[in-house]
Formats: C-alpha cells, sequence, structure tokens
C-alpha cells in the first residue's frame, strides 16, 4: 500500500538521502532506524507529503500522494508525532475529535458520530477514563497514547509513527509497543521510527535503516539489526548475544 | 461510555446564551446613559414608534437613534471585530500573547489615517485611508512572508509584521511631526487612542457588512482553524489545507480589524484579553471560544462607552480606558499561571 521508489529526500536543493525504497502493506510493522541527522525525520515528511520529493516517488494504493488532496491523504495515512506539551489546554476528548477532521464537511465541527468514533478509539487503547482529562497534564505515556488514538479515530489504515517511545519510561514504552503490535495484527499497517535495536526486532516485520544518503539496508529484522550492519551504521563496535529466555539483544562488543 | 456529548458542549451553549443576554442589556444601559437620560419606557415607546414608521418625540428620537444607538452599535462592532481577530491570530500562531496588529494592520491603518488628517481630508476619506492602508500594510507584509520562502512560515510572517509595522509606526512619528500643532497634533493623537464619539448613521452602513463579511468565514472554518493550532504538519497530516485556511484567516481578521481601527482609531488591549477570558468561561476550543469571545468583546465595549463618557469631565479615549481595565486583567491571567491559557 504505501511505497516509496527511488526515493531522493531533503530540504531545497539540499538531499538528504537517495535511493530508497521500501513498503509497508497492512498488517506489517515496517521500523525505521538510523543515526541522529541520517534524515529519519525528513524521510517521514516525505511519506507524509508534508515535503516534496526530490526524486522518486511516494505512492498510496499505487497513486503518488502529491496527487491526492490532504483530505484523501489524512484519510489513507495518519501521523503520530511525538507527545509535546501544547499551547492550549485541550482536553483529551478534543484533541481525538480532531483527529476526525479529514471526515468532516469543510464548514462542519465534529458531531455525535464523532464523539462516538472519539471515544471507541480511547477505550480501544485502554484510556477511556482519560477522555475530560487535560491533554498537558497526563503522564508521557498517556499522551502519547493519545495521539495514537487520534490516528485511529482518523480511520486511515496506515499509521506513521515518529519516535512514539523516545521519550517514555519503561512501562509507559512497554505499554505503547504492546499497542502498536495489537493495531498490527488488527491489520493496520505501520511505521515506527526508533532508536532502538531491540524494539525494531521484536516489532518489526521489516526494517529500514537509513545512513550515509541512503538505505543501509533494508529487510527483515535478523538480516538488518546484525552486528556487522549495527557497528558500521553507528560508528561503534556492537554484537548481538542470545539471552538465557532466547531473545537476541544488542551489546558492546568488548 | 461517556455521553457523545461531553459536558463542554453544554457548558459552552449555556455561557452563550448567558452572554446573549448580557449583551442586549449592555446595549440597552449604553442606550439609556448619557447626559440626556432615557428610561428603558422611552427606549422601547420609540423603537415602537420607528418600526410603526413615525419618529418618535424629540428630543429623545435625535438622542436615541442619531446619537446614542450609532455609537452603541459601532461599539459592539468594533468589539467583536478585535475579539475575532484576537482570538482567531492566538489560535493560529500558537501564542496567547498575540493581538489583533501583530502583522502591522493598526499601525498600517493608524498611518493611513493620520495622513488623511495631516492632508485635512473628510472624515469619510480618512477613515477609507486607514482601511486601505490597513490592509495594504498586511498584503505587504504576507508577500514578503511568501516571498522569503522559509521553513518555518509562521515565523516570517510575524517577523515581516514586526519590520513592517515598525515602518508604518516611523511613518505615523513622521506625520506628527509635520502636523500643525494646534489643530492637526491634537485630533492625531486623539484618533491614534481609539474613539467612538464622531459615529453616524452612514458610518455603520459600510462597518456592519464589512465586520459581518470578515466573521462569516471565521465562522464557517471554527473547526479547521482550531486544528491550525496543533502546528502546520500535524494541521496537515489530518487533513487541512493549511495554507489556505490560514490565508483565510489572515484575510478575514485583517479585514476586520482595518474596519474597526478606521472607524474607532486604536484601541488596545481588547483583542488581546477578550480571548483569555473566554477561553476560561469556555475551554479552549477555537470554536468555542471565537462566538464566547465576540459575544464578551462586544458587550465589553458597548458598557465601556458610557464609562468613558461620565466617568471624568471631559471623554476619556477608549485606548486609554481599556489599557488601564486590560493591563491589569492581564497581569491578573499571568498570576493564574499556565492554566489560564487553557
Amino acid at each position: 500500500m504505501l511505497q516509496a521508489s527511488a526515493l531522493a529526500i531533503g530540504y531545497g536543493r539540499r538531499t538528504v538521502a537517495a535511493g530508497i525504497d521500501l513498503a509497508v502493506r497492512r498488517g506489517e510493522v515496517l521500523c525505521l532506524l538510523g543515526p541522529n541527522g541520517a534524515g529519519k525525520t525528513t524521510l517521514f515528511k516525505t511519506l507524509l507529503g508534508l515535503i516534496p520529493p526530490l526524486g522518486g516517488s511516494v505512492t498510496i494504493d499505487g497513486r503518488p500522494i502529491d496527487q491526492l488532496t490532504r483530505r484523501a491523504l489524512a484519510q489513507s495515512m495518519a501521523y503520530v508525532p511525538q507527545a509535546q506539551v501544547m499551547e492550549f489546554a485541550y482536553t483529551v476528548l478534543d484533541l481525538v475529535l480532531m483527529g476526525r477532521t479529514a471526515h468532516l464537511g469543510p464548514f462542519s465541527a465534529p458531531r455525535a458520530r464523532d464523539h462516538e468514533r472519539a471515544h471507541a478509539a480511547l477505550a480501544d487503547l485502554g484510556i477511556a477514563d482519560l477522555a475530560s482529562a487535560e491533554a498537558n497534564r497526563i503522564s508521557g505515556g498517556q499522551r502519547q497514547l493519545c495521539l495514537v488514538a487520534r490516528a485511529l479515530a482518523q480511520d486511515a489504515p496506515l499509521l506513521v509513527m515518529d519516535e512514539p517511545t523516545a521519550s517514555l519510561d519503561l512501562g509507559n514504552r512497554l505499554l505503547v509497543l504492546e499497542r502498536v503490535r495489537a493495531l498490527s495484527a488488527q491489520g493496520y499497517g505501520v511505521v515506527f521510527s526508533t532508536h532502538d535495536p531491540d524494539q525494531a526486532r521484536e516489532l518489526a516485520t521489516r526494517v529500514a535503516v537509513i545512513a550515509d544518503g541512503g538505505l543501509a539496508a533494508y529487510g527483515a529484522p535478523h538480516e538488518t539489526l546484525s552486528g556487522p550492519i549495527l557497528s558500521a551504521v553507528y560508528g561503534v563496535e556492537v554484537k548481538i548475544e542470545r539471552t538465557e529466555s532466547g531473545r537476541y539483544v544488542v551489546a558492546p562488543r568488548s | 461510555m461517556a455521553p457523545p456529548h461531553a459536558d463542554g458542549a453544554q457548558r459552552s451553549a449555556v455561557v452563550l446564551v448567558l452572554l446573549t443576554v448580557i449583551l442586549l442589556a449592555a446595549v440597552l444601559l449604553a442606550s439609556l446613559l448619557g447626559p440626556y437620560p432615557l428610561t428603558p419606557g422611552d427606549v422601547v415607546s420609540a423603537v415602537a414608534a420607528r418600526l410603526a414608521g413615525d419618529a418618535a418625540p424629540e428630543p429623545i428620537d435625535t438622542v436615541l437613534f442619531k446619537i446614542r444607538l450609532p455609537r452603541v452599535l459601532a461599539a459592539l462592532l468594533v468589539g467583536a471585530a478585535l475579539s475575532a481577530a484576537g482570538t482567531s491570530y492566538q489560535t493560529l500562531f500558537r501564542n496567547p500573547l498575540v493581538s489583533p496588529d501583530i502583522l502591522g494592520v493598526s499601525a498600517g491603518a493608524g498611518f493611513g489615517a493620520v495622513l488623511g488628517i495631516l492632508l485635512s481630508l473628510p472624515v469619510i476619506a480618512i477613515q477609507g485611508l486607514g482601511f486601505a492602508t490597513g490592509l495594504l500594510t498586511v498584503g505587504i507584509v504576507y508577500t514578503l512572508a511568501r516571498a522569503l520562502r522559509s521553513q518555518n512560515e509562521i515565523l516570517v510572517l510575524v517577523l515581516a509584521g514586526i519590520v513592517v509595522g515598525a515602518l508604518a509606526g516611523a511613518g505615523i512619528s513622521l506625520v506628527k511631526i509635520l502636523a500643525d500643532p494646534y489643530n492637526q497634533l491634537p485630533a492625531i493623537t486623539f484618533w491614534l487612542l481609539g474613539s467612538l464619539s464622531g459615529i453616524k448613521v452612514s458610518d455603520l452602513q459600510t462597518v456592519a457588512p464589512l465586520v459581518i463579511l470578515g466573521l462569516v468565514p471565521l465562522a464557517l472554518l471554527r473547526w479547521r482553524i482550531g486544528v491550525l493550532s496543533l502546528g502546520d504538519d500535524e494541521a496537515k497530516a489530518l487533513g487541512v489545507n493549511v495554507r489556505v485556511v490560514r490565508s483565510v484567516v489572515i484575510g478575514a481578521a485583517t479585514l476586520v480589524t482595518a474596519t474597526a481601527v478606521s472607524v474607532s482609531g486604536v484601541i488596545g488591549w481588547i483583542g488581546l484579553v477578550i480571548p483569555h477570558m473566554a477561553r476560561l468561561l469556555v475551554g479552549p476550543r477555537y470554536d468555542r471560544v471565537l462566538p464566547a469571545a465576540v459575544l464578551m468583546g462586544a458587550a465589553f465595549l458597548v458598557l465601556i462607552g458610557p464609562v468613558a463618557r461620565s466617568a471624568a469631565r471631559i471623554e476619556i479615549p477608549l485606548g486609554l480606558l481599556t489599557a488601564l481595565l486590560g493591563a491589569p486583567v492581564f497581569v491578573w491571567l499571568l498570576a493564574r499561571g499556565r492554566r489560564s491559557w487553557s
């Protein structure tokens, strides 16, 4: 469904990365890794149609995204940004209702059925009781879930999540990861950026590693998250170890 | 499962009804007060006479329909316009400290109007020139910001507004220096401080349609304008055509502010403080704040009129009075901490 072909990304005349080919289908989780400054955020903005590609194309179900209206695009792809404190103290429900915007007429405000959809999205994520709480006054993890709920209320089959676990403590991180896994099992396609290779290994159907102006690796987690690739990309010597419980984790080679 | 319409909607509906009642009461009260006091009975029978096609007995007819009501209705329109523009800009620029003149409209309109006074133009031409230079100033700011093609369009808009506004401010100072200090300079000073004392029925015939023309698109696009407060990227990803909605907000807010300033002079603080008061009552959602702020701003300026005329032996300029009231209220809002932005 979401596909990037020979994609070149960057701002203005400055190319950040090029030759990017990747795809996400329903029920899949594509994890995006890469060192700071490699272009993860630029790639996200390009995939979302927020900045134009410098070359190649991004398509949804075969249609180039620059031919879709904002509204049509929002109906096929929902964006989950990193949760931040907002200037205005919206309630969680208000924020989730904003996810309904692409389904409202240009001059309409949310109606009863939009409220129902918003409450259902909150219930899906187990935070129904937060509906009337102020979004700036709940925990970071809850706020992140609230933004996921907004994306669900958007009724788009594809979720694009920008480091949703970056600023979360262990408990909230595991909570968000568990929800993401459940959503992909429900049939959502998920693009998920993270700095944690172990998290990617747990979650991803496929992994794309962006570094040095292009995709350094793209494929199944066990192929892409190998010791040599991670060592080369991040410039530190690491190895993959198997724990007693059978999990694989990244560890320094020393 | 919570009810489909949470408590916020009910609360804001109740607030809107109350504010409407307060506005109507303010209009009635302001029509009664003045050097020639009227009774509610006078007003009712005068309005009834007019509706029947007759004139009310003099001097009630002149006092009510030629002097007081035009002033009251102009105050209503100007208060509504400035509050709507302030609410819209605070949402658009995601900054609760923004006021309607952020893009230089007041300075631009002020420059045109004082230039008109310097050239000894008739009142209607002074208003027209103020209106035109107000629109022109924001047009220049907007074009400049677009031409600079920055990644951060909002920041460039604000900076361009500061630059062009400062230029217009310099223009005002220049006109003051050139003006005749005995006749023109007092008129310029008085105009810049804001006043509605010279309003005529004919002024309303141009002001009312222009203010309504600006308020309608803001009301229609209320939900999408609110989504803009999340920032450009999020609003786009939620399906809002940011460029179109932002242009409509800037165009409509500029239209109503330029209209207000051209007829009333510069009345500050309303566009900054009233949206905050409205948010205290109905929460931060733009679709709820806009109508509440419009009603509050209208009622406030209607009520402030009689105070300006009766508090001292001379008529206190409205801009002075709104500053005297606005500044302490704003400090109080600040003291309430971040919650006051809610």
